[in-house]
């Protein structure tokens, strides 16, 4: 085969919605454009668990710690599975991982900004992992096998995320004055970055178009967004909290909700790494990987030293 | 064309366009734990299903990470791993002569045969 039937191949494999597998021939575009989407994705999971990792210890009941940790640990298993997809394209934990740590791999802006109050780990729950399975849903029909696979895992495991979010934020929006305040306080400080994660406007997002073409992406960024306003509007009015944009308007015409203009200086800024806690993570995640050097190293030492001892006792035997 | 140095699983022994960017070849992976795919059994009765894969040290360590990663909530009751270099697979470019002998053999199905619709328990 040339290559051209090489690409005539994967073009009708993609026409006729059948997954792209490892091995298969792909476009060279096809493969970074996934390795940079699958790691960033699984770089985001990890990331992740650090501005909610904040709260285990100040959780205020046993309850709210045994799910937010159990959240924490989903999150760390969402992106293995993640990497592992990212592995099959041929790039190394490692490489991943050195990525992030240089700042060359992104990971979404969010986990940039800080959680000053247990109000915030409701509306993360509420707002991000909602905003993220939105995303996500789509993905588990996305082109490439092993991300799929991925992400049917990392669905059917997320929506707990997003109910116990609801949950806090409900028996907050409930509760005394102070703790109403602490859930409206934490609404308006998590909804515009949670907006934000779809990604910048259409007309903004030179990417889409391929990515749409090679049926990674099933939706764009403004139809994802749109998706997740109308119906997070109506969950915050169900428990008596004002989503913070005064611009915010049902339009009988679209059948949508008009909402006001998004900041997107202040969205390129944090993606830029000036956001509020990037530095913070980025230290954060090294410390992490060269203080746990260490250990990597003692369990490779410690198999080697297992192995040799197994093969003398065979040979004696 | 690029060319593939790792060991990924289905890339055993193949030297051809299967796996990812040459940029793999000048980073340094000696450190880092094997690779290992995971297959659970999700129940008595049923097979052992791929899930996924993980790096571990070691058979032992690759079990326990497989029980954290792919069995959080009760996904399976019994684990096989399996380092992925030890994996062989077939090449998905020779599919077609690969499974020729079994394209024009369609009396191998039960609904190549016409039968009267008289004809019960059969």
């Amino acid at each position: 085969m040339t290559v051209h039937s090489f690409q005539e191949h994967f073009d009708e494999k993609i026409d006729n919605e059948v997954s792209i597998e490892p091995r298969d021939w792909m476009p060279d575009d096809y493969r970074k454009t996934l390795i940079r989407q699958i790691s960033q994705h699984a770089h985001s999971e990890i990331v992740g668990m650090l501005p909610e990792g904040n709260w285990i210890t100040r959780a205020p009941s046993l309850r709210r710690k045994a799910v937010l940790l159990a959240k924490v640990q989903d999150e760390g298993g969402h992106g293995l599975y993640l990497y592992s997809a990212a592995e099959t394209l041929g790039i190394t934990r490692d490489e991943m991982i050195e990525q992030l740590h240089s700042g060359k791999a992104k990971y979404s802006s969010i986990f940039n900004y800080p959680t000053l109050t247990w109000a915030d780990m409701g509306a993360i729950g509420w707002l991000v992992d909602g905003a993220a399975i939105m995303n996500q849903v789509p993905l588990c029909r996305t082109s490439y096998g092993p991300y799929a696979r991925a992400m049917v895992r990392v669905c059917k495991e997320e929506s707990f995320h997003q109910r116990q979010g609801f949950e806090i934020m409900m028996t907050l929006a409930n509760g005394t004055d102070v703790q109403k305040k602490l859930a409206q306080d934490a609404l308006n400080r998590w909804w515009w970055p949670s907006i934000m994660m779809f990604g910048p406007p259409d007309d903004d997002s030179p990417n889409t178009a391929q990515s749409m073409r090679w049926r990674i992406k099933r939706f764009t960024n403004d139809e994802l967004r749109q998706k997740f306003i109308d119906v997070t509007v109506e969950q915050a009015k169900l428990i008596g909290l004002t989503v913070p944009d005064p611009d915010l308007k049902w339009n009988e015409e679209t059948g949508h909700y008009d909402y006001g203009k998004i900041n997107w200086d202040e969205f390129w800024n944090v993606v830029k790494g000036n956001g509020p806690c990037n530095k913070e993570r980025l230290e954060t995640r090294r410390k992490a990987w060269e203080e746990g050097k260490w250990v990597r190293d003692a369990a490779l030492a410690y198999a080697e030293k297992r192995k040799a001892r197994k093969e003398k006792a065979t040979l004696a035997a | 064309m690029q060319l593939i140095n790792k060991n990924l699983y289905g890339d055993y022994g193949d030297k051809e366009q299967a796996g990812g960017s040459n940029d793999g070849a000048k980073h340094n992976t000696a450190s880092e734990w094997p690779l290992w795919e995971v297959f659970i059994r999700s129940k008595a009765g049923l097979d052992h299903k791929h899930a996924g894969s993980l790096h571990a040290a070691d058979a032992e360590m690759a079990i326990e990470n497989a029980r954290d990663v792919y069995t959080r909530r009760m996904e399976g009751v019994s684990i096989w791993v399996v380092e992925s270099r030890y994996i062989h697979a077939s090449d998905p470019g020779e599919s077609a002569s690969m499974y020729e002998p079994a394209n024009d053999k369609i009396y191998r199905h039960p609904t190549f045969y016409d039968l009267p619709d008289e004809l019960k328990h059969m």
